[in-house]
């Protein structure tokens, strides 16, 4: 547990977060890894947790019939994964699959949802943050769909 | 340790008829992609090495069809052959791409401002390159690797659309393998076996390891690409005056004569193509321009 919270403590994500919070996330936290290949959840499962990837690479994707899987993004050593725990009716969007063997800390997002229930000061910390990556995302997701290498690229 | 210039550095090399058209001969072609290509090039008078310092661009002349603007993108070292990297878009470019080795085509120049390497000395260099982008920003790269020890980190981020996009595959390999050069790569859209980044290429500033405080950073790609990359850039604590881009307009007399690539008060062909951003970022929000 103690090195989950340094794990944490250390995170860019959960920077100035304060040390009670950060046990609090300790006590919903586990340590996972996915073998190369291996799908961490898929398209309209519950979606009940949340990644800070440790080692590895990991491919955000969706299965399209007779084409395979296509490709949206790639999230890596360093990056949060998920956020769909935080939306109701918390259902994952895409697939995420281990390109290479990945190693993460999981948090329990339903047993988090409770705990910013129970107290808001932790949920405004989390929501803060969280609005940070999916505006982030948005934004990268936007830049995304410009196209900017296509045939019209000035 | 050099202090950043107000301006990106003008070649001191003069010419001695800035329009007088000599004759090469393409010695190669190498088709980088399905549209892109590279010509080597050898001068038909034979003698005379052709001097140009980083970023610099030459007008390309085909007989017939007409004349547009590309940057070098072989060694400055080296005296031949004369690269340049370009993607068949336009009436010339495409009918450029139906040449083959042994045909003639018209070169002059160089033209334009160059990458600041001399005002580098000393700190970190971030390389961000996007699409065809890479192809003015090569030789930076080879510069960059024959003076390593006047730098500290150099950092390639390298964003295409989709692998099969990517320019120099091999020279790409080459660099990932080198112990002095960290190189990111990302496409938009993953095909095929890519196992790599999936993203565009700003998603590799963030996480590229680099310090800001002390960093140069060289953008080349499309201008919007070039907008947000600078945006991240300067998120992450990069200097306005340690950052630079290189513009792309229609340039036709190469020399700040004609005009038709004028941006405001500033004539790309001559005060650009590399511009830091400070100076030029007016341009960037500008409808008109």
């Amino acid at each position: 547990m103690e090195n989950l919270e340094r794990i944490l403590t250390e995170h860019p994500f959960l920077t100035g977060m304060d040390k009670k919070h950060i046990q609090t996330l300790v006590g919903c936290a586990s340590n996972v890894a996915f073998k190369e290949g291996e799908f961490i959840f898929k398209e309209g499962s519950d979606a009940d947790s949340f990644y800070f990837i440790r080692h590895g690479r990991v491919q955000i994707e969706t299965h399209v019939p007779q084409k395979g899987a296509i490709v949206i993004r790639s999230r890596e050593a360093g990056e949060i994964l998920g956020w769909s725990w935080l939306v109701p009716p918390y259902k994952w969007h895409f697939d995420a699959r281990a390109v290479e063997l990945t190693r993460a800390i999981v948090l329990d997002g339903k047993c988090l949802r409770d705990k910013c229930e129970d107290d808001h000061d932790l949920g405004y910390e989390i929501m803060k943050r969280f609005n940070l990556i999916i505006a982030e995302r948005l934004e990268q997701t936007r830049f995304q769909l410009m196209d900017v290498y296509g045939k019209n690229a000035k | 340790m050099a202090k950043m210039q107000n301006k990106s550095k003008t070649s001191d090399i003069s010419l001695i008829d800035p329009m007088l058209v000599q004759a090469y001969t393409i010695q190669r072609v190498v088709r980088e992609t399905f549209d892109t290509f590279s010509l080597e090039l050898e001068p038909q008078s034979g003698g005379g090495e052709f001097k140009f310092a980083p970023g610099q661009f030459n007008m390309l002349y085909v007989y017939g069809v007409g004349e547009v603007p590309i940057s070098i993108s072989g060694d400055p070292s080296k005296e031949k052959p004369l690269i340049h990297t370009t993607r068949a878009v336009g009436t010339v470019t495409k009918a450029m791409k139906n040449l083959k080795v042994g045909d003639t085509i018209g070169i002059r120049g160089p033209y334009g401002s160059s990458w600041p390497v001399k005002e580098a000395e000393g700190y970190d260099v971030v390389i961000v390159a996007g699409g065809i982008g890479l192809a003015p920003l090569r030789p930076v790269i080879y510069y960059l690797l024959q003076h390593r020890n006047k730098y500290g980190r150099i950092v390639l981020l390298y964003g295409t659309r989709t692998p099969e996009d990517m320019l120099y595959r091999k020279q790409l390999e080459k660099w990932r393998s080198r112990f002095d050069l960290e190189t990111y790569l990302t496409v938009d859209r993953a095909t095929g076996s890519w196992r790599g980044n999936v993203g565009v290429v700003t998603t590799l500033i963030g996480r590229a390891p680099f310090d800001p405080l002390h960093s140069v950073a060289v953008v080349c790609g499309p201008e919007i690409m070039m907008r947000y990359t600078v945006l991240e850039l300067l998120k992450r604590g990069v200097d306005e005056e340690k950052t630079y881009i290189s513009m792309e307009r229609n340039m036709k007399c190469g020399i700040g004569l004609c005009g038709h690539c004028q941006l405001g008060s500033s004539f790309v062909c001559k005060d650009g193509p590399v511009y830091r951003y400070d100076n030029i970022k007016h341009a960037f929000t500008m409808w008109e321009m």
